[in-house]
């Protein structure tokens, strides 16, 4: 099964979903990238207390399904959580959603939808 | 219909072996994943802690929002390759820096500058450790899939076609064994009814002969016996009986 060129060729940036600290710290890698006006979309969304489950869905639907050149996704575990049933059903391979801990809360292996699969077929 | 059932077979080998390589490679990822995944949480910890005394440096939390909004290229991306596993193509994510786009490069010129560029250098590490973390969980779902695939063919063969050839292959047989056990009784008939024709003929050849044996001997009789005058015939035709002695 190989997949068409088309679907990985133009996917060369990262995006990130998380809380403030988390989405610095890897902006500061240099990850972040705004489109060109008018158009401007960022591929970062800073999440705090505030900010509701709908945007957080509409970020992830925005950089798993609209947009074409994103290669990976990244998502603190803990905003997951907020969209657990969304990023459990996400199943494609393009782009990759990984789930990173944040500095507030550790990472869980058990939470992660890759890794309940992990478990899952080795039967645990 | 025997050569299919050979190619079904050697499909069948063929591809559970597929599905044998591809599950070794799949085990290995997932412990991989494993591994990977215990160890980005260690590095962004680490990260986590740098950007921590980033904030100290600078004393203020402004640096942050400074950051998330002088966003304009992306400098860190990433390239996909591929990779050929019996058969299966396997992207594989390649961290590059883009070069000529110096981002943040005013930020904490005030003060803590060092803090900065050292948290940039450990978030750098562990966006690659993310990276590739990627790479090995894409693998995964896409083996994942495809080794799905693989088993649900190997099983109809196994279960279906190869069952399926078999069962054709019995047919035929038996029929073809009805057909010879036919042709044989017909055989056997045809023998049969030879062989009383044969049997007949010789009963009606060797009559003849003792026919023909008789007359002789009659007309040898006939003529010996003739001064006697006795040639008729015994009427009784008890010739062949002993006397009666009472």
């Amino acid at each position: 099964m190989a997949l068409p060129q088309s679907a990985y060729k133009d996917r060369e940036f990262l995006a990130v979903i998380g809380d403030e600290d988390s989405v610095t710290g890897i902006l500061l890698a240099g990850v972040g990238h705004v489109t060109d006006p008018p158009d401007s979309q960022k591929n970062y969304l800073v999440v705090d207390s505030k900010t509701e489950n709908s945007v957080i869905e509409g970020a992830f639907e925005s950089f798993t399904r609209e947009r074409k050149d994103i290669a990976i996704v990244l998502i603190n575990q803990h905003i997951a959580d907020k969209i657990r049933g969304k990023v459990d059903a996400y199943n494609e391979a393009f782009p990759s959603l990984l789930e990173i801990p944040s500095k507030d809360h550790p990472y869980d292996p058990e939470k992660d939808s890759v890794m309940k699969r992990v478990r899952k077929l080795f039967g645990e | 219909m025997k050569s299919k059932l050979k190619g079904a077979q050697t499909g069948h080998d063929l591809l559970k072996r597929k599905s044998e390589a591809l599950t070794k490679r799949f085990r290995e990822i997932t412990k991989r994943i494993d591994e990977a995944k215990r160890k980005m949480g260690r590095v962004m910890q680490i990260a986590a802690f740098s950007l921590a005394e980033v904030t100290y440096a600078t004393g203020n939390d402004g640096i942050k929002y400074q950051i998330t909004e002088s966003v304009r290229q992306a400098k860190f991306r990433v390239r996909t390759r591929q990779e050929n596993v019996s058969g299966v193509f396997l992207p594989q994510f390649e961290s590059f820096q883009m070069e000529g786009t110096s981002e943040f490069g005013m930020t904490g010129l005030g003060k803590g500058g060092q803090q900065v560029q050292r948290s940039r250098e450990t978030y750098t590490r562990a966006v690659e450790t993310l990276v590739e973390l990627a790479s090995l969980q894409t693998a995964f779902v896409i083996l994942d899939e495809v080794i799905k695939v693989v088993n649900r063919r190997v099983n109809a063969i196994e279960h279906v076609i190869i069952p399926r050839t078999e069962n054709t292959i019995k047919y035929i047989n038996s029929e073809l064994d009805e057909l010879d056990r036919e042709e044989f009784f017909r055989l056997k008939k045809v023998k049969n009814v030879k062989e009383r024709a044969a049997a007949a003929e010789e009963l009606e050849r060797q009559k003849r002969k003792q026919r023909e044996d008789e007359k002789e001997n009659n007309e040898g009789a006939t003529k010996s016996e003739q001064p006697d005058g006795d040639g008729t015939k015994n009427v009784l035709g008890d010739e062949g009986d002993e006397d009666l002695i009472f």
